[in-house]
């Protein structure tokens, strides 16, 4: 676009007249290494302080530092949570990528940049806000080092005299955020007043956002999904714990290793009730959980799609030697390294039939804190009861990043431990062996080594009921064919799919994990901007259940949307679905490594549906292609 | 406890030998794993050791499949090629009453597994690690492994002229805390070895070396049965002496290093070369180099540090089996859970 175009200034001028309150994205651009976390989690929480449902997303890079980084805080009236496409308020601190930054936003947004950037003749349709940061933080502190830490917080002063957030809410998160290091308080206080002073003698509003003080935070907590994940398995009474750090997996397993030691010291002895291992490698994690599970013990680990292919061998162990083990499978894009920091639902496939042979996985897909808090602990009672390996399949976006969430509730019923053979089963059924099909569900009763009961000898070579080798024919059918049955028994017992059956819709959504929050989103600007209603559902576990083919059954036209290029969801559904259902699905696929939005699904339906009205909006430039890539038939 | 059936050999917890005993072998007749699976039955009934706490580990080979050979009634997991250790690993956290035993073999050990094998050795996991070393792929035909010696022939004529890993030298170096040697053909030896490593609380790396009959017993290979009984160099003698037994050793002043173990038992071990002392990394390490490079094999036990601190004495687990922990141990009260929650607001 032209920088003199003249209807798009009048546009600027006419958007400041409205004020648009609690409904804007605001994007800090820095450099990764730079200390801009705690700047960005104090202006985040001070809003969410102020009532005002808020998320906040953090694109990193794969480095330490001295690359380009940006968070994204997304404040919303409505509790709309999922990444926004459009940023509407940048600032604009990293001088790399400070031109390509402006040059991508929309017309009528605004732009706080550090002044030496001389940014402001690159548009004439957003607002500029220079601020002379190395001069403002030189009068905060005399010591070069901790102006370097505290450069960022001035940001933070400026950013609430321009959006109207309270500065005592500033100090409050401040304070929230550093804890008892008051000297670190001060010097950060002085720099945000720094930057609120700067803004209000030299700075004239011209933009529309702004925080309007609401109640719609009360009693939340701010969290990212990774904590939610810890505290699911130290409620869980989770006793083994291994892994291999990385990223994004490596946050849930610290986390855990916090709560443990503060938590679960045996009260008497000062002794843990836990053994946490970082392992020499992910082979090795799921090794060491593998054994634990076999002993008795209630065993997980957590890693990304590198650490899943090393564990597929193991996988199939445990899938056949029958051994209960919680994975967390927190992903990112592959293949390969990938984009290591960046986000994809796109282990599906690869974890639905993990290592060789005929192989099956039980899968649950969090979509929230609280959600990832409560499968977590799901988790570990289906892995015993269905003695098998268990995958929580989480996302870099989901895992890493700050969500709001209601506070979790305490478990209200004692964990499931699964069929243990006892004195008493074992006189009921009399005739005991490993694998035996006692009650028809697939699942036969395990003993633990040290429990005093009959042993066995597990492997992963065939073997019959009475857990002997064996390579007869009949035996190793007997044993897969079992297998496949346990597995349908798994059907009734993972979380049924969130269903919201619309009696006035012929387009259903499908979608699960963090593609909830854009989905949510897409369905009201569906509904409010084309009047299109539709139908959502939520899957939360695989198998599947009978409610996938009956919601297929009642639309039209099943968009099934996920964050991988492949279509990996609706291509498991192709397996179990009949022809005529497989026929009304079609894909919204997003791949690009940054979380999926609403306004691509939007798009995307709408194109798929033949009403091209959106397709003209322009794409900003970091998602050339694939962000709305289009799929199905 | 009723009186014994005459003629049946009860031990000192009266069972007699049949929970030892495993399933019919399926090895090649005259393998030496055959004979280590006799002496570590012979080994856990002399003790007494309870078959109901015991899990044997293995990984996959030849080897691996003889943990189902001893102690039918003990629970055992095969597991897959190499990673053994982490099983045992996790297996031992779980439940720190369990004694462990894992087979591994030379080439589950030195190559595929070497790592698992290394990181076991640092963590001094209360554990009996024993490797059947034949120098060679056994499941496979014949193929070389990683502890083949250099200049060993295979039977189709391939010379082997990659060094071979000395595992006991690793295990020294690494942290096992009860390193020893054997040959499967020494029955005395392996079996004061095997009921010492039972009295030992850490790692006990044990490679015993155990000629494959069939694909690596021929004239020109080092780990023949003949080339091995040549070229075995005990440099330790060792009498065992268990702590339930009432018995004195004699012995000459300055000839012998007495050892006592982590229950009490006791270890007299002769001294048959020169200065050495078991007790000593750099001296063990000097005996191992010594004899190698003469082209013998230095048999016995070749270190012992019988104090040092296990893996679940450093990660300070409570004394009960994390496995069979009540709930109210394991999930905090509802507080723990208000207090993160509030920490989070």
């Amino acid at each position: 676009m032209s920088p003199t175009d003249l209807a798009l200034q009048e546009a600027v001028a006419k958007h400041s007249d409205q004020r648009v309150a609690n409904d804007f994205s605001l994007q800090v651009a820095t450099v990764n290494g730079s200390g801009s976390q705690t700047a960005n989690l104090v202006l985040l929480r001070s809003i969410f302080q102020m009532g005002v449902p808020v998320s906040g997303k953090n694109m990193f890079p794969s480095n330490i530092a001295g690359l380009p980084t940006w968070f994204t805080i997304r404040a919303n009236k409505h509790g709309y949570a999922g990444r926004k496409k459009e940023v509407d308020f940048l600032v604009a601190m990293n001088p790399e990528t400070a031109r390509e930054d402006v040059m991508t936003l929309d017309p009528g947004a605004a732009c706080v940049y550090d002044e030496p950037l001389k940014l402001s003749t690159l548009r004439n349709d957003v607002t500029f806000y220079p601020v002379p940061f190395d001069k403002l933080v030189t009068a905060v502190s005399p010591d070069a080092k901790l102006r370097r830490l505290v450069r960022n917080m001035i940001y933070d002063g400026v950013l609430a005299k321009l959006l109207d957030i309270d500065m005592a809410q500033m100090e409050k998160a401040l304070n929230k955020q550093l804890g008892k290091k008051a000297k670190a308080v001060a010097i950060n206080m002085a720099a945000l007043k720094a930057g609120w002073d700067f803004a209000e003698k030299n700075l004239s509003i011209q933009h529309p956002f702004r925080i309007e003080p609401m109640n719609a935070t009360r009693g939340k907590i701010l969290i990212e999904g990774n904590t939610g994940a810890a505290v699911g398995c130290l409620m869980a009474g989770v006793t083994v714990v291994a892994w291999y750090p990385i990223t994004p997996s490596s946050s849930l397993c610290e986390t855990l290793i916090t709560y443990m030691r503060k938590y679960r010291m045996d009260k008497e002895t000062g002794k843990a009730t836990f053994a946490i291992v970082q392992a020499e490698d992910e082979i090795a994690s799921l090794g060491i959980v593998l054994g634990a599970g076999w002993a008795g013990a209630r065993a997980m680990t957590a890693t990304a799609g590198p650490g899943i292919s090393l564990m597929a061998e193991f996988t199939g162990l445990g899938y056949y030697a029958e051994v209960p083990a919680v994975i967390f499978d927190v992903q990112r894009v592959g293949p390969s390294t990938g984009l290591p920091t960046r986000t994809a639902q796109g282990d599906i496939l690869s974890i639905a039939f993990l290592s060789h042979g005929d192989t099956k996985h039980l899968m649950l897909f969090p979509s929230s804190p609280e959600e990832s808090y409560a499968m977590a602990m799901e988790a570990f009672d289906l892995a015993e009861r269905f003695q098998t390996p268990i995958f929580v399949m989480m996302d870099l976006d989901l895992g890493m990043n700050t969500w709001m969430a209601e506070p979790f509730q305490y478990p209200d019923k004692p964990i499931d431990r699964g069929k243990v053979l006892d004195e008493a089963t074992l006189k009921r059924i009399g005739d005991w062996g490993r694998y035996k099909d006692v009650d028809g569900d697939g699942i036969p009763y395990r003993t633990i080594p040290g429990d005093g009961m009959p042993a066995y000898f597990a492997r992963g070579s065939g073997h019959n009921t009475r857990a002997v080798y064996s390579e007869r024919a009949d035996d190793y059918i007997n044993n897969v064919d079992r297998l496949a049955r346990k597995f349908e028994t798994a059907r009734t017992f993972v979380p049924k799919p969130v269903v919201e059956m619309n009696p006035k819709a012929s387009i259903g959504l499908i979608g699960f994990g963090t593609s909830h929050w854009a989905i949510s989103e897409s369905r009201d600007q569906l509904r409010d901007e084309t009047k299109i209603e539709t139908s959502y559902l939520r899957l939360r576990a695989y198998p599947f259940t009978g409610e996938l083919a009956e919601f297929c059954e009642r639309h039209d036209h099943v968009y099934v949307v996920e964050q991988n290029r492949d279509a990996q969801m609706a291509a498991l559904m192709r397996l179990e679905l009949k022809p005529e259902h497989i026929a009304k699905l079609r894909s919204v696929l997003h791949y690009n490594g940054l979380p999926i939005d609403a306004r691509s699904v939007t798009d995307d339906v709408l194109a798929q549906e033949g009403l091209n009205m959106a397709i003209q909006r322009r794409h900003a430039p970091d998602e050339p292609r694939g962000s709305a890539g289009v799929g199905g038939e | 406890m009723t009186a014994p059936p005459p003629g049946k050999k009860l031990n000192r917890i009266g069972l007699d030998l049949q929970p030892y005993r495993g399933s019919k072998t399926t090895l090649c007749a005259g393998c030496g794993h055959n004979a280590i699976s006799e002496r570590i039955i012979d080994a856990f009934f002399e003790m007494g050791v309870d078959p109901r706490r015991v899990v044997k580990l293995s990984g996959i080979g030849c080897s691996s499949k003889s943990p189902a050979y001893f102690l039918g009634g003990s629970h055992g997991l095969n597991a897959v090629h190499g990673r053994m250790p982490s099983v045992g690993t996790g297996a031992m956290l779980a439940n720190q009453n369990l004694i462990a035993i894992g087979v591994s073999g030379d080439g589950d050990t030195g190559a595929i597994g070497i790592g698992q094998f290394v990181h076991l050795m640092r963590r001094n996991l209360p554990i009996i690690y024993v490797i059947e070393d034949n120098g060679c792929y056994g499941l496979t035909k014949g193929q070389f492994s990683p502890t083949a010696d250099v200049g060993s022939k295979l039977k189709n004529g391939v010379v082997n002229d990659l060094p071979p890993i000395d595992t006991c030298a690793l295990a020294v170096e690494l942290g096992a805390t009860f390193v020893a040697r054997s040959f499967s053909g020494d029955k005395k030896q392996l079996l004061a070895l095997l009921k010492a490593a039972l009295a030992h609380r850490g790692t006990v790396m044990l490679d015993v070396l155990s000629p494959c009959v069939t694909f690596n017993d021929h004239e020109g290979s080092t780990k023949s049965y003949s080339y091995v009984k040549d070229h075995d160099e005990p440099i330790t003698d060792v009498s065992f002496v268990p702590s339930f037994e009432d018995i004195d050793v004699d012995y000459e002043p300055g000839t012998t290093q007495e050892v006592t173990l982590h229950d009490g038992s006791k270890i007299y071990l002769k001294k048959l070369e020169g200065s050495y002392d078991p007790t000593d990394k750099i001296s063990a390490l000097r005996a191992l180099h010594e004899t190698s490079r003469r082209g013998e094999f230095a048999t016995g036990l070749i270190y012992v540090e019988p104090d040092r601190d296990d893996f679940i004495t450093l990660l300070n687990l409570v004394d009960e089996p994390l496995s069979t922990l009540p709930l109210e141990k394991t999930r905090p009260p509802k507080a723990a859970l208000d207090e993160i929650m509030e920490g989070l607001r």
